[in-house]
This record gives C-alpha cells, structure tokens and sequence, in this order.
C-alpha cells in the first residue's frame, strides 16, 4: 500500500531535522531508560521515547500521505498549528483551573480532600502542577498560538521553518507533560515556578530556541517595512524568558541518569536569582508576551488603530528596562543586603508608570468604538483585561514598598494579587484572544452564541471578584492579626487562630475558583461548537446587510 | 495626523525595521538590571558574614532537606524570620544570611500557609513531628496541612546521598571526601543505629566552629535502617539550631553593615 501511494522527491530539509533531533532525542530515551537511576527519571525517559517515536511516525504517515502537495506553500498562512494551540490552550487552562480549584478546597476542607495512601494528591505536589499548567502550559500556549498567529498576519507571510514550528508546539507539550508528571512524583528543583529538573530544562532550552528562531525567521522574511509593535513585545517575551529560564536553571544533576539536580546559587544569591527570575517570569511572560496579544487583539477587533505610536515606544523600553530590576521587592526584610531590597522597591514603584502606559494605550484605541463594549462582549472582555492588568499594577507597586510589604508578605494578599493579574488580565485577554482566533483561523463569520460569551464573561468576573476580594480580607486580616499585641505586649494570636480565622475566606475563594472554571467550561462548548461551524445561519435580531447604526463620534 | 514626525518616531525606525537590531537592542535593555543587582553578591564580602555555628548537613539531614523539596514543603512554610517585632517574639531570632547558605536552593519561601520553620529546630519533641506529620489534626485540629504517615513507612534511599553530597561539593558545599564516603553510615548513626558516630561529630564540628551541634538519635522511634520519617525530623530539627543566639551577638561590630 505504502508503495502505490504518490511520492513525493524527498523530506524537505526542515522536516528532515525535526526528525534528526526527534531521533537523538530517541536514542538519549532509551540510554536513559536503560541507565535510569530513579523512578522518575525512568518514567520521564520513557516519555521521551514514546514522543519522539510518535513524532518520526507522524512525520513519516504525513509524508506519505501529504506528497502530492506542495508542503509549507508559501502562498498561505500556517494555520493549523494556531489551531492546535487554541486547543492545548483551553485543554491546559481547563485541567489548571480545576487543580487550582481542588487545593482550594484542600486548604478549606482538608479533611475531605487529602487522601493519606496518596501522596502526589497533597497540596505541596498539586500546587506547583496548578501554577505552572496555568501559567506555563494554558499561558504558554496562548502566547506561542497567538505570537504565531500574529507574526505571519503583521508580517504579511507565513511562519518560517516549516515543520519546525509543530516541533516548537509538540516539544512544548511534551516539556508540559514531563514537568506535570514530575511534581505528582516529586521530582523538583524546589524553585517556585522553575520546579521542573534539569533534563527538562534542558529540552525546553532546545524547544524555546526552536521557537525565538521560528519568530525572528518569520520577521525577517516579512513584507512590511516595520515591525509592528505586538511584535517587540513577543520579542522581548521570548529573548527574555530564555535568558531568566538558562541563568536560574543552572544546577548539577547528582547522576547524569537520574532526576535530582542541585542549584549551583545557595542561600543569598540563590534567592535573588531565583525572584529576579520570578518576578520577571511575571514581567515577561505574564505581561509582555500578553500586552502583545492586547496590541493585536484589541485593534483588530474594535477595527481602530493603537491610539498613541508614541506612547507604545515610550512604555515598551521603559517597561523591559524597569521591570527586570523589580525582583528583590520578594526579599523585603530578609537576609538579603538593604541596597538590593532598596533598588526592587524604587524600580517596582517606577514600573507604576509604564504599566499603566501600557494600559491607557489599550483602552484609548477604544476611541470612537466605545460602543462595542455593548454590543460585543468579546470586545468587553478584552477591555476588562486590561482594566485589571491597571488594577494589579497599582497594587504591585504598592505593595512592593517596605511597610507595606512587612504587612502583606507571606499572606493571602499575595495570592489575590496574583489571582487579580492571572484571573482578570491573563486570563481575560486570552479568552478573548482566542474568541477571535477561533472565529478567525476556523473562517467562521461569528461565533456560535454571544449569549453564551456574556454568560462567560459575568460568571467569571463575579468568580474573579468573589476570589480577590476574599484574599484581601484573609491577607491583611492574618498579616494584622500575626502582629497583633495584647495589652501586656504578648503576641495576642496563636499561628492557628489565623489559619481558623480564614477559614470563610476560603469557602469565598474556592466559590470564585469554580465560577471561574465553570466560565471556561461555557467558552471550551461555545468554541467546538463555532469551530464546528455550527452558528446560527442567520441572526435574527439583525441580518448582516441591515443597515446598522453609526456610533456618535 | 500632522506630517512632521516627532524625534522619537523617527529615531525609532532604526530599531523597528530592523530585527537583529531590535533583538540587540531588547537584550542589552534587560541585561543591565540583573547585572547591577546579582553580579555584586557574589564579589561583596558583607553578604554573607560568616557566624559560629554553621555547618553543611549531616547526610540524613541533607536526605530530609530532599523529601522537605520533594513534598513541595516550602509553598506554605517560609525558613526567613524577618526582623519585626511579632516575628522575632513568635520565631526568635531573626534569620542571618549564614544560615541558609548551604541551602541549594535557598528555602526561604514566599507564603506562610503554615508558621516559618527557620527556627523550628528544637522546638517540638521528635515525637510531636512524628505524630504531626502522620496525622497533623490529632495534635492540632483546626490545621489545613496534608498527611506525610507514608513517610515512616517508606525506607530511606542510602546509596542516592553520596551522590548528591558529591554534587553539592561541587556547588561550594566543604564536604571532605572522607565525609563523602561514609555519608551512609553516617546517615546510620546519627538515625541511632549501631555505628560509631564519633568521627562524624568530630568532622561536621570542626565545620561549625563548635561542638555539640549534631545530634545522634533515633529520630521516628523505630529500630531499624533509618526511613525517611527519621531523615525529614532530622532536618527539622536542625532547623535555626545550628547557630548559638545565647552567644551570638548582632550588635557586635563584625555583624554591623
């Protein structure tokens, strides 16, 4: 059968390579399954087996199937791997969400939820799995779809490397899927937000280069004079991550075969790496990479240009400057030299002016569109965003200062500040990024139902709301009782009366998780259902050559 | 639009139009701000002073500073007592810069789910944390913290130590070779087994600048090859323990900066 198929001349080069690195990738798996001196490093080795074997085997199948063809045709778009990344974005956003939700509910009910015979379902274990599938593997995928997507349309050509875009795609799960795996097992480096080992940062190492080298090909090859602004954000998203990503990861594997590695950096200067990485892990790729989908995204929809050229120049340099400074405002008060604390404070405070920069830049392209906050709730969700990406870069400057900081660290503040920049920012301008990409990349002339995108849209503001303002009340409520006096100048609390204290709070949160979870459940029904092409021929309120009102300029 | 274009926006094609100059131009931006603030760390002296006391991990201390990471122990507990009042009442002594200084990685933590442990180091009897870690609500009813009883049945992984004690050497840890090589019986003794422990105390305190500071116990109560219960206790009750604050004086004029 295999011999009567049409064949094409060769492999073309770019999928030729894949398959070279696929193969070491093979051979080192299997060397390492072989030698494995652990559990986990013999799962993870085995993954990596069974990956890049699935990987030739799918090179091969869509070779021989797709021959005939001409293959990466530069007449058109590289689409399909946007699409698969809409997809892995909801899949991980889904499965993170609800992680997030269950700890929750460990924290408020644990004698419910913890299981003793099983120890990958304590809270240790599932909270590094519930922040990096929401932030490396939901946000992660949105911004590589979305900066692929972006960088073909704003560069008026398609993706560069042929095939090694899906390689940047599938070797990104696969790094996803090793890491997850790892916490449940317990094979972490200890560094929150940089759990996964050594071998894992190593293959992400190889994947993100794969991909700065897909992004800067594909803007070099453009047809535009310029390189459009969403593009200098995705820029310095990736060159950035990659530099934070190498320089903190940096530790000896006590056995070339096995899982566990140990920072090169101790105490001081591990601390200061490791925040300096975490901070701008936030800096990067929580806001650059996502202020890149809002300079695409928010014009595109409302149909207006970026209201200030100028002030996008302005508030791009001065926003990766500061920001990379802003890292020691973790270590206030500890065993960390004053100068260092000094320098993240002030630049944390700095760093007020280029956010909201950022942020009047996005809700002032809304200049003349204004009413579309009414009659798209796309449109309004994609605002929302960037109304909370204002909110928690007000409270991030705030917080960052000493005295304030001696009150809000290691409570739940932290946490609600997080929530209101991951929830309300990150959260809100991908689900609306990828309302439009769907539409876009699947050629559908809309969505299946707006009315299920207003139902997403409430649900999960009043979930967002419901679980940031329970973290304020818990936060500054333990943080005053922790240094509470009575009036004989002894501590009035017990550790535990604060935890008993929160108790409510948590009941609050965990009721905002799930509304939050059950939004993105709506939007997964709404977008198989557009993908499906399954819209409503025609809408009825208003048929599509209707005339239709100009808004007041 | 008015025709004349501003300095900034004709200065900035240089950049826009070109990508390898963009990319330059983004990793010099963000490069500096790591350098001022990192690079110095490691050059200035009065970062880490040096105190009496201090020592790398015994091996079964260094095995349950592993199942600490392993079980993701630092998202709830800090090990940084910051000197504020209610902090240095509740914890003691506020946290030095030495005492986290063979920690690869640090553990300092972000969130305080449940109390700081930098000084948790004899504060409770190994008999408390044992029955704590197996059921922490039979000893304190309104805590949210998980089981850890899988811990006292689970032997503890001998060989993987000299490993890792080699590695750390590496990274800056003075583990002496000898120390390296008898890092499983070692782990055996201090766990209280028959094995001499002489030669350990002798070595990890000559490390420390003072005697007394390893202690030698069965710390899970279980006769038998040590479990992971015995090395997790272990580390934590070395925790903050290392240093002696009846002697350690923070006003003295080598601790002042």
């Amino acid at each position: 059968m295999v011999a009567d198929a049409p064949r094409g001349a060769r492999l073309d080069p770019s999928t030729a390579s894949v398959g070279l690195v696929l193969l070491v990738v093979f051979s080192l798996g299997l060397a390492g399954a072989a030698n494995a001196a652990d559990a986990g490093f013999a799962i993870h080795s085995w993954m990596f087996v069974i990956a890049a074997a699935a990987g030739l085997a799918g090179i091969l199948i869509w070779h021989e199937a797709g021959a005939v063809t001409p293959v990466f045709d530069r007449a058109f778009y590289e689409e399909g791997v946007v699409k698969a990344g809409i997809v892995a974005t909801m899949f991980w956003g889904i499965a993170g969400f609800l992680v997030g939700l269950i700890i929750a509910l460990q924290l408020t009910w644990p004698s419910l939820f913890y299981f003793e015979g099983l120890p990958w379902t304590n809270f240790g274990r599932l909270r590094p799995l519930h922040t990096s599938a929401v932030i490396f593997a939901f946000g992660g995928n949105a911004l590589i779809a979305t900066s692929f997507y972006v960088v073909q349309r704003t560069c008026r050509t398609r993706l560069a490397g042929g095939m090694w875009p899906w390689f940047v795609f599938w070797g990104y799960q696969l790094f996803i899927a090793v890491a997850a795996t790892g916490y449940l097992m317990g094979v972490t480096q200890g560094k929150e937000y940089a759990e996964p080992e050594w071998y894992a940062d190593l293959w992400l190492t190889i994947v993100w280069v794969a991909y700065l080298a897909v992004f800067l090909a594909t803007l070099l090859r453009r047809k535009e004079p310029h390189i459009y602004v969403a593009n200098w954000f995705y820029l310095a998203f990736i060159v950035t991550i990659a530099m934070l990503h190498i320089v903190n990861n940096i530790s000896l594997p006590a056995s070339v075969a096995g899982s566990k590695s140990y920072s090169l950096f101790s105490g001081v200067q591990s601390a200061l790496i490791q925040w300096w990485y975490g901070h701008n892990a936030v800096g990067f790729f929580l806001t650059a990479g996502f202020l890149a989908m809002m300079y695409y995204f928010i014009p595109k929809r409302v149909e207006r240009p970026v209201w200030s050229y100028r002030l996008s120049i302005v508030h791009f340099w001065s926003l990766i400057f500061i920001y990379i400074w802003a890292g020691p405002h973790h270590l206030h008060y500890t065993a960390l030299p004053q100068w260092a604390q000094t320098l993240g404070m002030t630049f944390s405070i700095m760093l007020w002016m280029p956010s909201w920069g950022g942020m009047i830049n996005g809700l002032m392209t809304l200049s003349g569109a204004w009413d579309k906050l009414r009659t798209d709730p796309v449109v309004r969700m994609l605002v929302v965003s960037v109304a909370f990406y204002g909110m928690a870069t007000f409270e991030g400057p705030l917080m960052s200062v000493r005295e304030v900081n001696a009150l809000s660290h290691y409570t739940d503040w932290g946490i609600g500040h997080v929530h209101s920049g991951a929830l309300g920012w990150v959260g809100f301008v991908t689900f609306g990024a990828m309302y439009c990409l769907t539409q876009w990349v699947w050629k559908r002339p809309k969505l299946y139902s707006n009315a299920l995108v207003e139902w997403h849209f409430w649900i999960s503001t009043i979930g967002i709301l419901l679980y940031i303002a329970s973290m304020w009340v818990s936060g500054i409520m333990e943080g005053l009782m922790w240094r509470a006096h009575n009036e004989f100048g002894f501590l009035e609390y017990a550790f535990i009366e604060t935890v008993s204290a929160k108790h409510i709070s948590y009941i609050i949160r965990a009721a905002g998780g799930g509304l939050f979870l059950l939004g993105a459940l709506i939007m997964v029904y709404n977008l198989v259902r557009t993908a499906r092409g399954d819209a409503p021929a025609e809408d009825k309120k208003r048929a599509p050559d209707a005339p239709v009102l100009q808004p007041a300029e | 639009m008015a025709a004349k274009q501003s300095w900034l926006m004709r200065n900035h094609r240089f950049f826009e139009r070109h990508s390898y100059i963009l990319l330059a131009g983004i990793l010099v931006t963000v490069a500096i701000g790591g350098l001022i603030e990192i690079v110095p760390l490691f050059y200035l002296k009065n970062t880490i002073e040096k105190v009496e006391g201090v020592r790398p991990y015994t091996p079964l201390e260094l095995a349950g500073q592993k199942i600490y990471l392993r079980e993701g122990c630092y998202v709830c507990h800090s090990q940084m007592i910051r000197p504020l009042r209610d902090e240095v009442e509740r914890y003691g002594h506020y946290s030095l810069a030495a005492e986290s200084m063979y920690d690869h990685p640090f553990q300092w933590g972000s969130k305080r789910t449940g109390p700081d442990l930098a000084r948790v180091g004899g504060k409770y009897s190994d008999d408390w944390h044992k029955q704590h870690l197996i059921n922490p609500r039979s000893l304190v009813p309104e805590s949210i913290m998980p089981p850890y009883a899988f811990l006292a049945a689970q032997p503890l992984n001998m060989t993987a130590i000299g490993d890792d004690m080699s590695v750390l050497r590496l990274a800056g840890v003075p583990y002496s070779q000898e120390m390296i090589d008898r890092a499983e019986d070692d782990a055996r003794a201090q766990a209280g087994g028959d094995y001499d422990s002489e030669a350990m105390k002798a070595g990890y305190g000559a490390l420390a600048g003072r005697e007394g500071g390893v202690s030698v116990r069965d710390f899970d109560g279980e006769p038998g090859e040590p479990t992971e219960m015995d090395a997790l206790i272990a580390y934590l009750q070395v925790l903050g323990a290392m240093v002696d604050f009846s002697t350690y004086e923070a006003d003295d004029l080598s601790n002042r900066r």
